[in-house]
C-alpha cells in the first residue's frame, strides 16, 4: 500500500474497520472449526479491539485520520453553537478580509518587485540635503545634461536610466474632438534593452531613438493600454497620435508584465526623453534615474563616482548664481548622492502613499487582533461549557498534544471558513478603494494583481490567527483537571479573568484606532475648510501647448476670442494653474542686500487675473497690459511679512537674480503648488517677460483661466478646445481641468485616509462591541445561582447591575488608558501625514473615550437585563 | 506498534518463507504452518502476527485478496511479490550470517 491508499484510507476509516474485524472474525472461526473452543479461541487472540487499532493504525495515516476525526467533530460543535460560530467567522473574516485588501493595496504600491530581468540588480538615484528651513529632505528629480554627465562617469559598471514620472496627458488619434487621456511616461531609449524586455508587437526603443532633442516622434505603447484601447489589434502599429502639437508613430507595444517603472501606477504610452521639452535645460528636474549594476560591481565605488560627476555638475551651474553669499552656496550645494534599492527608495506614487499605507497596514493588524480576541472570547466562553468533555476525554486516556490538535483543529476550521469569506471581500475591497483614490476622470490604473503572493499571504494570516486565538483556549483545554472539572467544581473566576483582560486589550486598540481615525478626518476637515484665497466656483483651467513660443500679443488675441464666446464671463492667463503641481521659485533680494534664504515662488499672470480668480488686492493695483517682468510685481501678505517685515511694501523694489522689480500691489495669500503646506511668499509677475534687448519674449506655454456663467462649467469644455484652435490654429488644448477638481485631486491622500479610518473605526468599535457583550453575556450566565441567592435575601436591582458591571468598566477604563498611551505614543510617527491637527487637542483624545463608553454600554444592555429578570425562586429551584 | 516477543527479528522471515513455499495462505493458516513445520517449537502469537502482515502489506512484500471458501466464509489471503522474495533473500542472507556468527562465538570461547 502506498502512502496515497494510506491518506485514502484515512478518509474510509469505518470501511478499514470491518476489513479488519472480519479477516479476525474469519481467523477465529477457523481455529474453532480446527477444533478450540470458541472461549479458548477468543482468549488466544486477545483483546480485538486493541489489535484492531494496531492494524489501523499500520494501514492509514494516524495522524491525519485524527485530525480527521477532530474536524468532523469540530464541524458539529459549530453547527451545534450556530450564532456564536457565525459570529466568530464573520468577525473574523471581515478582519483578515481587510489585512488582504490592505496587503494587496501595499504590495502594489509598495513591495513588488519589477517584472524584469534580475530586478534586483536596479537601484535609484537620490540627493539628500539640508533644505532652507533646516529640514533633511531627499530629492530624487534630476536635469537631463546633469544625467548625461553622470551616465558617462560610470559606463561599464553601470547603466543609467532617466525614467519621468507617470503623468496624464491629453492625446488624440484622430480628431481633435476625441481627445482622451493616456497615462504618459518618458523613458530612455536604452530602457528597454537594459530591462531585457521584448516587444508584444513591432518594435521597442534602442539608444538610437533617444539622440537628438524633439527628434524622434515615436511611441511604444503598453499592453493593459493596447488590449484595453485597441483589444490587441495589430494594425496599432504605425497608428498617429497627437499630442500637444507633436504627431507620435506607435512602434510597438511592450511586453504584457510591463506597466512603466512606477510600481502600481500602469502606464499606457512610453516615449523617448529627447521629446520632453527639459531635455536639454540645466535648470528644469523632471525624472528619477534608475541604475542598473553589472554583475560583481560593488555599489560604493559607483556612488561615489555618480556623486562627484553630479557635484561637479551643480558647481559648474552654480558659477551663473550671482550675488549669493559663499555660504549660501555652499548650503545648495551641500548634498549626498545615494544608490538604494529600487524598491526601497521612495518615489512618486511611492513617496506620497508610503507613510499613508503604513498607517493602515497598521490600524488593519489592530482591527485583526481586536477579531482574534473577539473570537478567543467566544472560543473561551464555549470552553467553559465543554469543560467536562474535556475531563472526559482525558480520564479515557486522550493525551495533553491530542486535546491541543482538538481545539487548533477547530480554531483552524473557522480562520479556514474566515478566510474564504474574507478572499472575497478583499476581491471586492481593493479595487474599490483604488477607484476612491482616483477622480473620477483620472485614468490613473493600480494594477492589482490577485495571485500567489496574496493567496500566501492570506494563508500565512489564517494559520497565524487561528494560533492566535485558538492556542489559550487549547492550552487551557489540555490543561484541564479531570477530577475537579468533573466534580463540576472547576475555578470559573480563572476563566473569567481571562476574558476580562482581553477585553482591556480590545478597548486599548480599539481606542488607538478610533484616535488615529478621529486625526485623520480632523485633518480632512481642516484641509478642505482651509482657506484659499481665490473662489473654484464655476472656474475652468485650459492647459494650452503650442509647437513654437508664439508671441504674447497672440496669447492675448486668443483670451480675447474666448472672452467674446457665450457663457464665458472672464478670461485670464497664467504660466500655469494654482495648486496645478507647476513651480517656479528663487531666490531673493531686497534693495540689494544679499539673497535670501527663504525660497520665494513666482507665478506670471496677465491683468485681470486677480479679478478672475477673485483674488482680493489688498493694497496697490493689478496689472497693466504694458507692465512687464521684470518690471513690476504683484506679492501676496506672506511675502511681505518675509521679506519686508513692518514696511509699507508698495514701492519697494526686489531682484531675482539681476532681474529687478518693483511692487505695485499686495494680494491675500494663496496656497501655491501644495494645499497642505505652509503658505509661502509667492511675487505675482506679468506674462509679458522682457529679453535682455528689450523685445517682448514670446511665451512658449500657459494655462487660460475661463471663469463660466455655468453651473457645472466643464459642458463647456468642448466648446472653448475648440475655440482655441479657431482662434489660432498653432494653439492647442492639452488638458481642461475644473479649477474644483485640482483642489479636490490635493486632498486625495487625505480622504482616503479619512475613509479608510473611518471604516476601520467602525469596523473595530462594531468587533469590540461583540466581544463585549459576549463576556457580559458569559459573566451573567455563569453567575446566575449567585445572583439569585444574593436576590433572594434582598438585593437590589441597582446592586446585581453594579455586580455585573462593575468589573468589565474598570477593564474598559484601564484597557481606554491603555490605548491613550498607544495613541499619543503613535500620533508621533504620522505627523507628517496631519495637517493642523495636534494630537493632544483634548476634544480628539476625549471623543473615543466617549464612543467606547457609550459602544460599551449598549452592548451592556442585554446582559444586564438578563442578570436583573433572573427569578430567584425558579433558579434556586432549578440547582 | 508491534510488540516486542520471543520471535522478535525472525518473525517476517518465517512468514515471508512460508508464504514464499506456499503462496495464498490466510493468516490461520500461516501461524498453523510455523507450528507445525518448527515441530511445536515455535509459536506465534496473533497479536503479533496480524500487525507484521499488515505492515509487510504496507511495505508492499506480500499482497492480499479477498476469497469466498467453500464453507461461504470470506478469507484474506496472502502471496509474496517480486519485492518480497528480495527481501526473503535478504532476510535469510542476515540470518544465515548472524546465526553462523552466533555459533562461532559459541564454539570458540
Amino acid at each position: 500500500m502506498s502512502l496515497r491508499t494510506r491518506l485514502l484510507n484515512a478518509f474510509r476509516g469505518d470501511r478499514l474497520n470491518r476489513e479488519i474485524d472480519e479477516e479476525f472474525q474469519s481467523h477465529i472461526d477457523e481455529a474453532i472449526e480446527n477444533g478450540a473452543s470458541p472461549a479458548e479461541a477468543r482468549k488466544a487472540f486477545g483483546s480485538l479491539l486493541r489489535q484492531r487499532e494496531a492494524s489501523r493504525d499500520v494501514r492509514l495515516s494516524a495522524h491525519l485520520d485524527s485530525l480527521r476525526a477532530d474536524a468532523v467533530f469540530g464541524w458539529r460543535q459549530m453547527m451545534r453553537h450556530k450564532i456564536t460560530s457565525a459570529a466568530a467567522i464573520l468577525s473574523l473574516a471581515l478582519a483578515i478580509g481587510s489585512c488582504t485588501a490592505a496587503f494587496r493595496l501595499i504590495d502594489a504600491i509598495l513591495l513588488r518587485p519589477l517584472p524584469v530581468s534580475q530586478p534586483d540588480r536596479i537601484f535609484a538615484l537620490n540627493r539628500y540635503a539640508i533644505a532652507p528651513d533646516g529640514q533633511a529632505g531627499s530629492y530624487d528629480s534630476f536635469a537631463y545634461p546633469d544625467f548625461q554627465q553622470m551616465r558617462a562617469a560610470v559606463k561599464g559598471s553601470a547603466e543609467l536610466l532617466a525614467v519621468s514620472y507617470t503623468e496624464p496627458a491629453d492625446i488624440t488619434f484622430k480628431s481633435d474632438a476625441e481627445m482622451e487621456k493616456a497615462k504618459l511616461q518618458y523613458v530612455s531609449g536604452w530602457m528597454f534593452g537594459t530591462f531585457g524586455l521584448r516587444p508584444a508587437a513591432g518594435r521597442l526603443f534602442t539608444e538610437r531613438d533617444d539622440e537628438k532633442p524633439g527628434g524622434h516622434p515615436y511611441a511604444v505603447i503598453s499592453w493593459d493600454y493596447w488590449s484595453r484601447r485597441f483589444g490587441r489589434d495589430p494594425k496599432v502599429i504605425g497608428q498617429k497620435f497627437r499630442m500637444g502639437n507633436t504627431l507620435y508613430e506607435v512602434c510597438g507595444v511592450g511586453p504584457e508584465p510591463f506597466t512603466g517603472t512606477d510600481r502600481g501606477t500602469v502606464t499606457d504610452v512610453f516615449v523617448p526623453t529627447m521629446m520632453h521639452p527639459g531635455a536639454t535645460k540645466d535648470d528644469w528636474t523632471w525624472f528619477r534615474i534608475l541604475a542598473r549594476l553589472q554583475p560583481g560591481v560593488a555599489i560604493e565605488p559607483v556612488r561615489a563616482r555618480l556623486d562627484a560627476a553630479s557635484r561637479a555638475f551643480e558647481e559648474r551651474r552654480a558659477q551663473g548664481f550671482s550675488g549669493m553669499s559663499r555660504t549660501e552656496l555652499a548650503r545648495i550645494l551641500d548634498q549626498t548622492l545615494m544608490v538604494e534599492p529600487e524598491n526601497a527608495a521612495a518615489s512618486g506614487l511611492q513617496h506620497e502613499y508610503r507613510p499613508a499605507l503604513q498607517v493602515l497596514g497598521i490600524l488593519v493588524a489592530l482591527v485583526l487582533l481586536i477579531a482574534c480576541a473577539n473570537v478567543a472570547d467566544l472560543m473561551t466562553a464555549q470552553a467553559a461549557s465543554r469543560a467536562r468533555e474535556m475531563a472526559l476525554r482525558v480520564s479515557i486516556g486522550a493525551g495533553r498534544a491530542r486535546l491541543l490538535q482538538l481545539v487548533l483543529v477547530e480554531s483552524a476550521m473557522v480562520a479556514l471558513l474566515a478566510a474564504v469569506i474574507g478572499t472575497l471581500f478583499a476581491w471586492w475591497a481593493a479595487p474599490f478603494v483604488v477607484s476612491r483614490i482616483n477622480p473620477p476622470d483620472n485614468p490613473a490604473r493600480l494594477l492589482l494583481q490577485f495571485d500567489w503572493r496574496v493567496m500566501a499571504f492570506g494563508l500565512a494570516l489564517t494559520l497565524l490567527v487561528a494560533l492566535l486565538f485558538g492556542l489559550i483556549p487549547a492550552l487551557r483545554a489540555s490543561a484541564v483537571k479531570p477530577a475537579s472539572a468533573l466534580k463540576g467544581g472547576d475555578d470559573p473566576h480563572s476563566r473569567r479573568r481571562l476574558m476580562h483582560s482581553l477585553v482591556a486589550l480590545q478597548v486599548a486598540f480599539c481606542f488607538v484606532v478610533l484616535f488615529v481615525a478621529g486625526l485623520f478626518v480632523t485633518t480632512l476637515d481642516r484641509l478642505s475648510r482651509r482657506p484659499i484665497g481665490f473662489s473654484t466656483e464655476r472656474l475652468l483651467t485650459l492647459d494650452t501647448a503650442v509647437q513654437r513660443p508664439q508671441p504674447a500679443v497672440l496669447w492675448d488675441q486668443v483670451a480675447d476670442h474666448l472672452r467674446a464666446l457665450p457663457g464665458v464671463q472672464s478670461v485670464a492667463i497664467s504660466n500655469w494653474a494654482l495648486l496645478g503641481g507647476g513651480g517656479w521659485n528663487g531666490y531673493v533680494s531686497i534693495n540689494g542686500a544679499p539673497p535670501s534664504a527663504v525660497l520665494a515662488f513666482f507665478l506670471g499672470i496677465s491683468p485681470n487675473w486677480l479679478d478672475t480668480m477673485k483674488i482680493e488686492l489688498v493694497a496697490g493695483r493689478d496689472f497693466r497690459p504694458e507692465d512687464t517682468f521684470p518690471g513690476a510685481a504683484i506679492v501676496n501678505e506672506t511675502f511681505v511679512k518675509q521679506f519686508l517685515p513692518g514696511q509699507s511694501p508698495l514701492g519697494k523694489t526686489f531682484a531675482k537674480g539681476d532681474e529687478r522689480s518693483v511692487i505695485v500691489g499686495v494680494v491675500r495669500d494663496s496656497p501655491y503648488a501644495v494645499l497642505r503646506y505652509p503658505i509661502s511668499p509667492v511675487a505675482y509677475v506679468p506674462m509679458h517677460n522682457l529679453a535682455k534687448d528689450g523685445s517682448l519674449r514670446p511665451i512658449g506655454g500657459g494655462t487660460f483661466i475661463v471663469r463660466t456663467r455655468s453651473e457645472n462649467p466643464i459642458t463647456l469644455a468642448g466648446m472653448l478646445r475648440r475655440g482655441i484652435p479657431a482662434a489660432r490654429p498653432e494653439f492647442r488644448v492639452s488638458t481642461i481641468r475644473t479649477q474644483a477638481e485640482i483642489v479636490e485631486a490635493q486632498t486625495v491622500r487625505e480622504r482616503l485616509l479619512a475613509m479608510l479610518g473611518l471604516f476601520f473605526a467602525l469596523v473595530a468599535l462594531l468587533l469590540a462591541s461583540v466581544g463585549l457583550y459576549g463576556v457580559l453575556d458569559y459573566s451573567v450566565l455563569q453567575r446566575r445561582r449567585e445572583i439569585g441567592i444574593r436576590m433572594a435575601i434582598g438585593a437590589r436591582a441597582a446592586g446585581i447591575v453594579r455586580l455585573v458591571t462593575t468589573q468589565v468598566f474598570v477593564m474598559i477604563i484601564a484597557g481606554a488608558i491603555g490605548g491613550l498611551g498607544l495613541g499619543l505614543f503613535s500620533a508621533r510617527y504620522i505627523k507628517t501625514l496631519l495637517y493642523d491637527v495636534a494630537p493632544t487637542d483634548s476634544v480628539l483624545l476625549a471623543a473615543p473615550l466617549a464612543v467606547i463608553l457609550t459602544a460599551a454600554a449598549v452592548a451592556a444592555i442585554p446582559a444586564v437585563l438578563r442578570a436583573v429578570r433572573v427569578d430567584p425562586a425558579k433558579m434556586l429551584r432549578s440547582e | 506498534m508491534p510488540k516486542p516477543d520471543s520471535l522478535q527479528g525472525s518473525l517476517d522471515l518465517l512468514v515471508l518463507k512460508i508464504l514464499s513455499r506456499r503462496p495464498g495462505l490466510h493468516g490461520y493458516a500461516i501461524m498453523a504452518a510455523v507450528k507445525d513445520v518448527s515441530g511445536d517449537v515455535l509459536r506465534m502469537e496473533e497479536g503479533s502476527l496480524y500487525p507484521a502482515l499488515h505492515r509487510m502489506e504496507e511495505a508492499g512484500w506480500i499482497t492480499a485478496k479477498w476469497v469466498v471458501k467453500e464453507t461461504g466464509r470470506r478469507a484474506r489471503l496472502y502471496e509474496l511479490t517480486q519485492t518480497g522474495h528480495k527481501q526473503l533473500e535478504a532476510e535469510e542472507q542476515r540470518w544465515q550470517t548472524v546465526t553462523s556468527a552466533i555459533n562461532l562465538v559459541l564454539r570458540t570461547v
